[in-house]
């Protein structure tokens, strides 16, 4: 949950990057880290084994201004998408106020973005959290791989797959180019605070 | 607002209570921040140049991660965190389920003095959230 602090007029937003290993969650907050340079006044935090893989999280704070008076910090979060790393994966989502699922597009992840996603939806219930009222984005990432050798699942499939019953905004994406990525971080933005801003004066 | 116990007099009272018992004894920077990360309230003097919004999320981060372990070993949880450092130290209190209270301190400043000091303000900030609310904010 946002935290509102009327003495310094200040909004703190959490918006957590969540999906399998791999997927794409770190590219995407790296791409933002380097193409909104000057709405990020800090340097973005990142805890990774040596390998690049997300250990615990990666964080990056993002500014977008002024709303109903209020100042708006975003707090952008990855969480570590492999499998064995589920407890730490609660920790990050504690207070959580919207959601970017990155599924990873190529076929042999398919069955991988589905555990995810289920996973995704246990985890949130553990804070009394509702996987379909929470602000969410779907982004099907790595579409730029159509063009190689590499099987990638068509859209269809991945809107049955992960989206049927959820009916979230929907972007493919390419995070290593940074195709859709400013798109699916504009909308969880806009949604996350819609959904805020209820409570703000 | 969502934090049902924290309203503008009170993050006030909880101001003062930080400069007045830590800040004004030495300590360099005094933090309270809720579980998820999120900053509640900062206290300075004049000298910190953290950057107060990563340092919060990971010291959230670290806190849940200690916790867990205490559970894992048969303990309901470590009540003190204390990182030392060259010249700078870190200390990690529990204030409730959802606030915890981080004060930054060179060693000018003995552990032990600073100690008797962030239970006098856990307390406190326990009776300043404990306060009902005096005025729909
Ligand atoms: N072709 C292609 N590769 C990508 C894309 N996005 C990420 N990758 C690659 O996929 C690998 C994993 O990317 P990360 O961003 O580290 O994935 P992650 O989801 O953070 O992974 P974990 O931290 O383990 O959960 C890296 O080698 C990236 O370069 C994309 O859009 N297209
Ligand atoms: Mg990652």
């Amino acid at each position: 949950m946002a935290f509102i602090n009327i003495r310094n007029k200040e909004v703190q937003v959490k918006i957590v990057y969540y999906g399998p290993g791999r997927g794409g969650k770190t590219s995407n907050l790296e791409y933002i880290n380097d193409k909104y340079r000057q709405r990020i006044k800090t340097e973005m935090v990142s805890l990774k084994t040596h390998g690049d893989r997300t250990l615990f999280f990666d964080f990056l704070p993002f500014d977008i201004g002024q709303i109903k008076g209020y100042e708006v910090k975003i707090q952008l979060y990855t969480v570590p998408g492999q499998v064995k790393y589920n407890a730490t994966r609660k920790l990050v989502l504690k207070g959580v106020d919207g959601i970017v699922f990155v599924a990873d597009a190529t076929k042999e992840r398919r069955e991988s973005n589905i555990q995810s996603l289920n996973q995704l939806h246990e985890n949130l219930k553990s804070y009394n959290l509702d996987l379909f009222k929470i602000p969410f984005v779907m982004q099907y990432n790595k579409m730029d791989l159509k063009k190689s050798d590499i099987p990638v699942l068509p859209v269809e499939i991945l809107q049955k797959d992960l989206n049927s019953r959820l009916r979230a905004p929907a972007f493919e994406a390419s995070a290593l180019s940074g195709g859709n990525v400013a798109v699916t971080l504009k909308r969880i933005i806009a949604l996350t605070m819609t959904s805020i801003q209820k409570e703000l004066l | 607002m969502n934090y049902g116990f924290v309203n503008q007099d009170q993050l006030e009272d909880i101001d003062n209570t930080l400069k007045e018992d830590l800040v004004d004894i030495g300590v360099e920077c005094v933090m309270l921040i809720d579980m998820a990360g999120n900053t509640i309230a900062k206290c300075d003097n004049g000298k910190c140049t953290v950057d107060t919004y990563a340092f919060a999320a990971l010291a959230a981060g670290n806190y849940a991660t200690v916790d867990a372990m205490a559970k894992l070993v048969g303990e309901t949880e470590f009540s003190l965190l204390f990182h030392k450092g060259e010249k700078a130290s870190i200390h990690f209190s529990k204030v409730n389920e959802e606030l915890l209270l981080i004060t930054m301190f060179n060693k000018e400043l003995s552990l032990g003095f600073l100690r008797l000091k962030v239970v006098e303000v856990i307390e406190k900030i326990r009776n300043i959230c404990g306060q009902t609310k005096v005025s729909a904010t």
